[in-house]
């Protein structure tokens, strides 16, 4: 009688196999290095906004900060690889537990004093710009210069290739992974907690439900995942300072994707992926050299347009029109 | 089952609650009664862990749960609703009820057989697959019960759960109520209704300005001066 909806079907599993398959075939049709770099660098903005949608989408904390993990998943990967010539993938996990560990300090802090939106968002804020200032005055991690990866003999052990296709794929997988783990966690008591604490702590509170561990959770699970991305970037650039990985815009980036697909959905961060970064490529591509920054100013707008006419993003938009239509018709 | 001693809070320079003590069987109906800003709601957080006393304690179970945290006393097996409906707007009635649920039973199908059970109970089957902010002012007051009732708690705290109901669905609440209560749920109530508390409370509990002025049975309720005093003012006010 109470037929069981959305979450708990296996229809969006299918949609992301669907998906992958789809991306995976891609490359037989698109021979364009320059093609593969757009849907390389999709992925990245797909999977770090998938990452941060956990615990800002589904628990309602807006981080401003999450370079501070990606930048020491970028870190960890290609420190132990330079000086200690530690495996990278090895290294990969390594910045995931570390990242996982500054969460915990973060988050325990914020929860602790029971900070939560503006202030939560300035708190993650100041730790982003923290870790870049440190990095950037530690010689021993390579100072303002960062760090430059020797290209060994490429192979997947290495996590090292010629040319692109190989981070193509990976790129791939960790979007697929990050969908699946989203997926998974949306339908357990895990999601369900995390969506109560978003709409209303107090209730949730009431229901039994240990709100500050749970968001110490999400933020665990959101940051060792955001490292993995780091670790990836590091490996496919092959080159990492302070700037880049620990960039303010970066950050910015990683929350527009979210709004502009949909906060709290499964498939929103991948859409807003495919819509902003595209829109990225081809105005530095019309603009050229003469207006440095100039996508920055496009997202601005971009980030404008929506707040002002579709706060939600496009999926919960859409969905909002499908629903609408139902209780009419009920 | 319940019992508050000597406990005491303050705001500032308010004495919101002083020195109330009172308690509550197992099995009980207890009203919880006073005039605007007697101070029932802050016991009602009190109880319920919201906020901690300055002083005094508060037994459940013959266990001591004062300044314990709202979900260590929801596990326990008492809960609350609020009188400002507190739904999850963007999550469907079936699972706001189901949020409750799966932090009591951890398993899914179990929790859902809960849920199904609670919709059944409370009258939300007609909109089970509504968004918590698509509701109306009957369906939020319904839905706060029926996420109450998903932790099967043994002792539920009711906020005003009848304000802006008419006397109909004032009707279909007691019912619900009483029916609850015969299987072993006890409840304290604050209320506004006087004819609905009346009518399902054993026993009324009367707060005016933070201090308990009266406790005893509804019956006896509208010949205490103290209480008539309260909400209708003292002769010497006139």
């Amino acid at each position: 009688m109470y037929e069981i909806m959305g979450k708990r079907n296996r229809t969006n599993l299918f949609a992301i196999l669907i998906l992958g398959v789809i991306l995976a075939l891609l490359p037989l049709g698109i021979r364009k290095e320059f093609l593969i770099s757009i849907f390389i660098n999709i992925f990245l903005y797909a999977y770090l906004g998938q990452c941060w949608n956990i615990l800002g989408g589904y628990a309602g904390y807006l981080s401003l900060g999450h370079t501070v993990f990606f930048g020491i998943g970028a870190y960890a990967s290609s420190i132990l690889f330079c000086s200690f010539g530690i495996n990278p993938w090895l290294g990969m996990l390594s910045g995931a537990i570390l990242a996982m560990l500054v969460g915990i300090v973060i988050s325990y802090l914020s929860f602790r004093y029971g900070l939560r939106g503006i202030y939560f968002a300035m708190i993650t804020l100041a730790f982003g710009v923290i870790f870049r200032v440190i990095f950037t005055n530690s010689e021993f991690l390579g100072g303002a210069q960062g760090v430059l990866i020797p290209l060994k003999a490429p192979s997947i052990a290495q996590f090292q290739f010629d040319g692109k296709l190989g981070f193509f794929y990976i790129g791939l997988l960790l979007v697929l992974m990050s969908l699946v783990i989203t997926w998974f966690i949306s339908r357990q008591k895990f999601g369900y907690n995390l969506l109560a604490i978003k709409d209303n702590e107090k209730a949730s509170e009431a229901l039994g439900i240990h709100t500050n561990r749970y968001k110490l959770l999400a933020t665990c699970l959101s940051a060792s995942l955001t490292a993995l991305g780091g670790s990836f970037y590091a490996q496919y650039l092959m080159y990492i300072s302070p700037e880049t990985v620990f960039s303010l815009n970066l950050s910015i980036e990683i929350v527009l994707v979210v709004i502009v697909g949909g906060m709290g959905t499964l498939f929103g961060p991948v859409l807003g992926a495919f819509v902003l970064i595209p829109i990225g490529e081809l105005t530095r591509a019309l603009l050229k050299e003469g207006a440095m920054g100039m996508h920055v100013i496009v997202y601005g707008i971009i980030l404008i347009i929506f707040c002002l006419l579709l706060p939600n993003g496009l999926i919960p938009t859409v969905q909002t029109l499908f629903r609408s239509r139902l209780v009419k018709d009920a | 089952m319940l019992k508050i001693e000597n406990v005491s809070k303050r705001f500032g320079g308010i004495q919101a609650i002083r020195e109330v003590s009172a308690y509550l069987k197992e099995g009980e109906v207890v009203g919880l009664i006073g005039p605007n800003g007697a101070g029932k709601t802050t016991l009602f957080n009190l109880i319920s862990g919201f906020i901690k006393p300055d002083q005094g304690t508060i037994d459940f179970e013959n266990r001591n749960i004062t300044g314990l945290k709202p979900y260590k006393i929801c596990r326990l097996g008492m809960t609350r609703t609020f009188q400002i409906v507190e739904p999850f707007k963007h999550l469907t009635v079936f699972e706001n009820i189901l949020v409750g649920a799966l932090n009591k039973f951890d398993k899914y199908d179990v929790a859902a057989d809960r849920v199904k059970e609670v919709i059944d109970l409370v009258g939300l089957a007609r909109v089970y697959q509504r968004y918590g902010m698509d509701l109306n002012i009957v369906e939020s007051k319904k839905l706060e019960i029926a996420k109450a009732l998903s932790v099967q708690p043994r002792l539920l705290l009711l906020d005003e759960i009848m304000a802006g109901l008419n006397p109909t669905e004032v009707k279909q609440v007691t019912d619900l109520i009483m029916n609850l209560n015969k299987e072993n749920i006890s409840f304290l109530v604050i209320e506004h209704n006087m004819r609905a508390i009346m009518e399902i409370s054993v026993r009324i509990i009367v707060l005016n300005y933070g201090e308990k002025i009266f406790e005893g049975f509804p019956s006896d309720i509208m010949h205490n001066k103290a209480v008539v005093d309260a909400y209708l003012g003292d002769e010497t006010d006139a």
